[in-house]
């Protein structure tokens, strides 16, 4: 299972980047995903995710997080109210494929790997993706319980990603 | 003034709306198809451009229309079926100066303005309306249906065209650099294929029905085995081969549990059809197959990708937009010609459309049974894009012939093809027609 290693490789470094020293590309070995250049509308979210936080888009007025992030609302229409909320990074695996023909350049020799659909806890309509490093291909746990753990990405940003912690509820 | 798209008002999207407005004022007369390719040879006359200005001409001799009394025209200016003109890339002079020009010089070749079109079709000297209805050949024949019921054309052509260049798709800019903006890599950073979503909701549909990947193998067979007999696609034209159930047990994965043959092939292909009042429609050429409705699915999805729930609700809702408008129930379909371009989502439309009594979840036991052209079920008698490759409007042109009684050898023979519902793309977010035989 050639990607499950590389992975777990690859969130192990995250120790090392958070507290030691600057990312460089050349640690990042192989299989690592594409780095990532926060914008306007997203930034908290990265930022906070550099500090191991896992925040979510939420319109205040509708009481409602919206996840991918938006200029406004997707149920009164307004951005006023919209902030960023941290969440519990608890979710429970909905259901995944296993990608073998991928797009992106940097994971196609890591081929085949799990993609799973991650529910959230704090709200099950809230949604994110994960490669689940650490299960192997095509074994993934569908309904597990899992905890989101921050990943480096080629440029240092790190990622929401998540590992499972129990089996089906 | 540069063609607008068409407004979000045209389009049918609200339960509760009643009957169309225009139920059976509306009729299609004419249709006319490029031929197909793989990719584009770097000629002028197989251009995006130059294959759209055959469809177009075609449509009107095939409708026994006089281009001069044309007076609309409704497209889609997308044409790309994932490919762009590389940068750097040096610009096809030879082909775009083939061609009367507009302001971009990749007009016609990876896109296609309504300008264009007239520019180099001087025959249409009517045209008074024109507008786009952007995505697909589903969303153009909404906007023109609603056009020419509104009185703002009495007789369209409506376009939708495709390109497709040389290399993979989807695998150069963005997806191979080493960074991406932050707000693509909320979706784009996992590196999932088109058909992911769409693999993970099939899925989940056998996970909760009990159901399983090779229980498709019908429906595949069937769909290369209907577009093997549509002379205008790509399969029966390049490569008239068909598919067995062991050859889509052994296909290799795209996203598991999405397999080749449950992705369409990206080609080149251009259709067109002629629209006009069905006053008009009874002095042409062919028999005219009247509009009883379009309807719309505006949904978007709470997060990343729908949930197997949110498809069913959106399906069922759908075929009640679809059934309201057009006053008929699911046992007045005499097939239906639903999207498949991913294969693994055709069940969705069919359950939420109830056809032939289907419940969700029943879909792919149905498939077990007769479902070819001979039988009392079709299903997707066109072959979809899985039977003649991707245009998303095959099920469109398949309507209309099958009730002209002039589909040949693909002709259902175990129905009287009398109404027919066809529209995509995908089951949350797509556009519908229901043709039928008479305009009441």
């Amino acid at each position: 299972m050639p990607f499950a290693r590389k992975r777990a490789v690859a969130v192990d470094r995250i120790i090392v980047v958070a507290f030691n020293a600057p990312f460089r590309l050349e640690d990042s070995g192989e299989g690592m995903k594409q780095g990532v250049d926060p914008d306007d509308l997203t930034r908290p979210f990265w930022e906070a995710a550099n500090e191991h936080r896992l925040v979510i888009q939420n319109c205040a007025a509708c009481d409602r997080l919206q996840h991918p992030p938006a200029r406004s609302c997707h149920q009164c229409r307004f951005g006023d109210s919209l902030e960023w909320k941290e969440v519990s990074g608890r979710g429970r695996i909905y259901n995944y494929g296993v990608v073998h023909d991928c797009p992106i350049r940097l994971l196609q020799e890591d081929q085949p790997f799990n993609v799973a659909v991650i529910m959230l806890d704090d709200d099950p309509g809230i949604q994110m993706y994960s490669h689940l490093s650490g299960t192997p291909v095509d074994a993934v746990p569908v309904g597990a319980d899992v905890e989101v753990v921050f990943e480096a990405t080629a440029n240092g940003q790190k990622v929401p990603e998540w590992r499972v912690v129990a089996q089906e509820r | 003034m540069s063609t607008l798209p068409a407004p979000a008002s045209v389009y049918r999207a609200k339960e509760g709306l009643g009957l169309w407005e225009h139920r059976g004022k509306v009729a299609a007369v004419g249709i006319g198809h490029s031929p197909t390719f793989r990719r584009w040879d770097g000629t002028p006359e197989n251009s995006v451009g130059g294959i759209s200005l055959e469809a177009l001409r075609r449509a009107m001799d095939d409708a026994g229309a006089n281009p001069a009394d044309i007076d609309g025209l409704v497209m889609d200016p997308s044409t790309t079926t994932g490919a762009f003109w590389p940068k750097g890339k040096p610009l096809p002079w030879e082909a775009i100066n083939a061609y009367r020009r507009t302001d971009d010089p990749l007009d016609g070749i990876t896109g296609l303005s309504a300008e264009w079109i007239l520019a180099n079709m001087p025959e249409l000297t009517g045209i008074g309306f024109t507008t786009y209805g952007v995505g697909c050949m589903s969303n153009a024949i909404c906007v023109a249906a609603q056009a020419i019921g509104d009185g703002r054309a009495h007789t369209c052509l409506v376009l939708k065209s495709w390109h497709n260049l040389e290399g993979r798709y989807y695998q150069g800019g963005a997806n191979a650099g080493e960074a991406i903006p932050g707000s693509s890599a909320i979706r784009s950073l996992w590196g999932t294929p088109a058909c992911f979503g769409t693999a993970v909701q099939f899925a989940e549909y056998c996970r909760k029905y009990g159901k399983s990947h090779d229980m498709m193998a019908p429906f595949i067979e069937n769909s290369r085995r209907n577009g093997l007999k549509f002379p205008e696609g790509y399969w029966a034209q390049h490569r008239p081969e068909e598919i067995t159930p062991e050859d889509y047990a052994a296909a290799r994965w795209i996203a598991k549990p999405a397999n080749l043959f449950d992705n369409d092939l990206p080609i080149m292909v251009s259709a067109a059809y002629l629209f006009t009042t069905a006053e008009r429609a009874r002095h042409l050429k062919q028999k005219p197959v009247y509009i009883l409705n379009h309807a719309t699915s505006r949904t978007r999805p709470r997060s990343l990708t729908p949930t197997l729930d949110e498809v069913e609700e959106d399906t069922a809702r759908t075929a009640r937009k679809i059934y309201e408008g057009a006053g008929i129930t699911a046992d007045d379909l005499s097939f239906e010609n639903m999207y498949d371009g991913f294969a693994l989502f055709h069940q969705f439309h069919i359950e939420g459309l109830g056809y032939r009594g289907l419940k969700f979840g029943e879909a792919l036991d149905f498939y077990q049974t007769d479902i070819g052209i001979s039988g009392p079920n079709p299903v997707s008698p066109s072959g979809g894009n899985i039977g003649c490759g991707r245009s998303r409007f095959w099920m469109h042109t398949d309507c209309i012939q099958q009730i002209q009684q002039r589909a040949g050898a693909r002709q259902v023979t175990g129905v009287k093809p009398e109404i027919a519902v066809s529209g995509g793309p995908m089951p949350v977010g797509g556009n519908y027609m229901v043709w039928s035989a008479t305009p009441d």
